[in-house]
């Protein structure tokens, strides 16, 4: 099996990373061209570029910004907020995404997790769940999807899904750690890699998380000290995880 | 140095351009003139084939294979020098290379991160399917990292998204060329 990786995660509002608690209360927290490449520097494993206003504006992604922070990428670059066709994503792709990831579309179409698979191969198929108390909610956390969180992963890989981006709603921005027992769910239920997502606090969380996911995704904890990213990867590698 | 990427419609053509950019390479349209061609690596094989025939590419780099003059394929670009792959129910490929691409069947599918290949560190890997091929240089958990016949050179993994070390894997490439 390929190293765990740790992810930083980028969540864009208004060309600007931003990030809430339980998904609320969004502030500014930097540029993302300039976090990226921070990121990228202090030895990602991955980027993922969130446009978490995009569902809710009903408009496209930020290609232009994609643009920019792929520029200055030599490590996977992950992004999603809009997709709602195959002609979306390839467009992120041409703007230099390697894979686009896809949430409220593929729950009120789970058809277009198959078109995407189809067009542009499994791997770069992310299908991203927000989960508050095992359920699915869309639209960035504002709506019930009225769908079991570990039916959905198995149906999203049945379609054709490459990856299950799996964020805890509860223990989002909390740094309480992780919600092992979602993620462990969602692990079992699933043969293509998960990336577990909400609540890092330490490194402890982060260890505990990749002994059931395949990714740990990393945000409130990083974006004050994008340097953060190495010294956490130290410490998780001292709390016996192999890393890259 | 003048490098082609053979797009096809799909996939993440740019990042592997900027890779060669940075290096220093002066980006063509010219698959058959370029001092190296290079078939890129995100897509799925059906698409993709097709993508390549419809801009007459398949033929450009099967001529470019028999004249000796050198082309890298990454990730499905390598599978898609075989001569056929199991993906999308079996699809034919340019035969550049003999043998051809299986499903994995173990760990989870699509094998995606960062893993060692042989003592050279570790690069970036998606993918769900790997070759099975005479031509192997060298390997990575068991699978097929790297692949050498003739002309073409050929990486599972995705050099132009494995940091300074991918950036070195292209470096190679292009100093053995000049």
């Amino acid at each position: 099996m390929p190293l765990p990786r740790l992810i930083p995660c980028l969540d864009v509002a208004g060309g600007r990373v931003v990030k809430g608690v339980n998904f609320r209360g969004l502030r500014d927290v930097g540029d993302p061209v300039e976090l990226g490449a921070a990121y990228s520097d202090a030895g990602a494993d991955e980027l993922v570029f969130l446009d978490v206003k995009a569902t809710l504006e009903t408009r496209g992604t930020l290609l232009h910004l994609v643009r920019d922070v792929a520029e200055r990428l030599a490590i996977p670059f992950t992004v999603g907020g809009g997709v709602r066709s195959a002609a979306d994503a390839e467009e992120l792709l041409a703007a230099g995404a390697d894979k686009v990831a896809v949430n409220s579309a593929a729950l009120e179409r789970p058809a277009l997790v198959t078109e995407l698979s189809a067009a542009l191969g499994a791997q770069a198929v992310v299908v991203a769940i927000d989960a508050e108390g095992g359920r699915v909610r869309s639209r960035a956390g504002t709506a019930d999807a009225a769908r079991d969180a570990v039916d959905w992963a198995r149906e999203a890989e049945e379609r054709g899904a490459g990856e299950i981006l799996l964020t805890s709603i509860d223990a989002d921005g909390t740094r309480a750690g992780y919600d092992l027992e979602l993620t462990a769910a969602v692990a079992g239920a699933v043969d293509v890699p998960v990336i577990a997502s909400g609540g890092a606090g330490n490194a402890r969380h982060v260890a505990d998380a990749l002994q059931v996911a395949q990714a740990a995704l990393l945000a409130s904890i990083l974006h004050e000290d994008p340097a953060r990213l190495c010294t956490l990867r130290d410490e998780v590698r001292e709390l016996g995880v192999v890393v890259r | 140095m003048k490098v082609a990427i053979c797009g096809y419609g799909a996939g993440n053509v740019r990042s592997v351009e900027l890779a060669f950019r940075r290096l220093g390479a002066r980006i063509t349209g010219d698959v058959r003139g370029a001092d190296l061609a290079v078939l890129p690596g995100v897509g799925a094989a059906r698409a993709a084939m097709a993508g390549l025939r419809v801009r007459g590419h398949d033929a450009d780099l099967r001529t470019r294979f028999a004249e000796g003059a050198p082309i890298l394929g990454i990730c499905l670009g390598l599978q898609l020098a075989l001569s056929c792959t199991e993906e999308d129910g079996g699809v034919d490929g340019l035969g550049l290379v003999p043998g051809r691409a299986v499903r994995l069947r173990e760990g989870r599918v699509p094998r995606i991160g960062w893993a060692e290949v042989d003592d050279r560190g570790a690069f970036y890997f998606a993918h769900s399917y790997a070759a099975e091929t005479p031509c192997a240089t060298a390997w990575s958990e068991g699978v097929v990292a790297e692949v050498r016949h003739g002309s073409f050179t050929g990486c599972q993994f995705h050099p132009e998204k494995s940091g300074a070390l991918g950036a070195g894997y292209l470096e190679s490439l292009c100093l053995s060329l000049a």
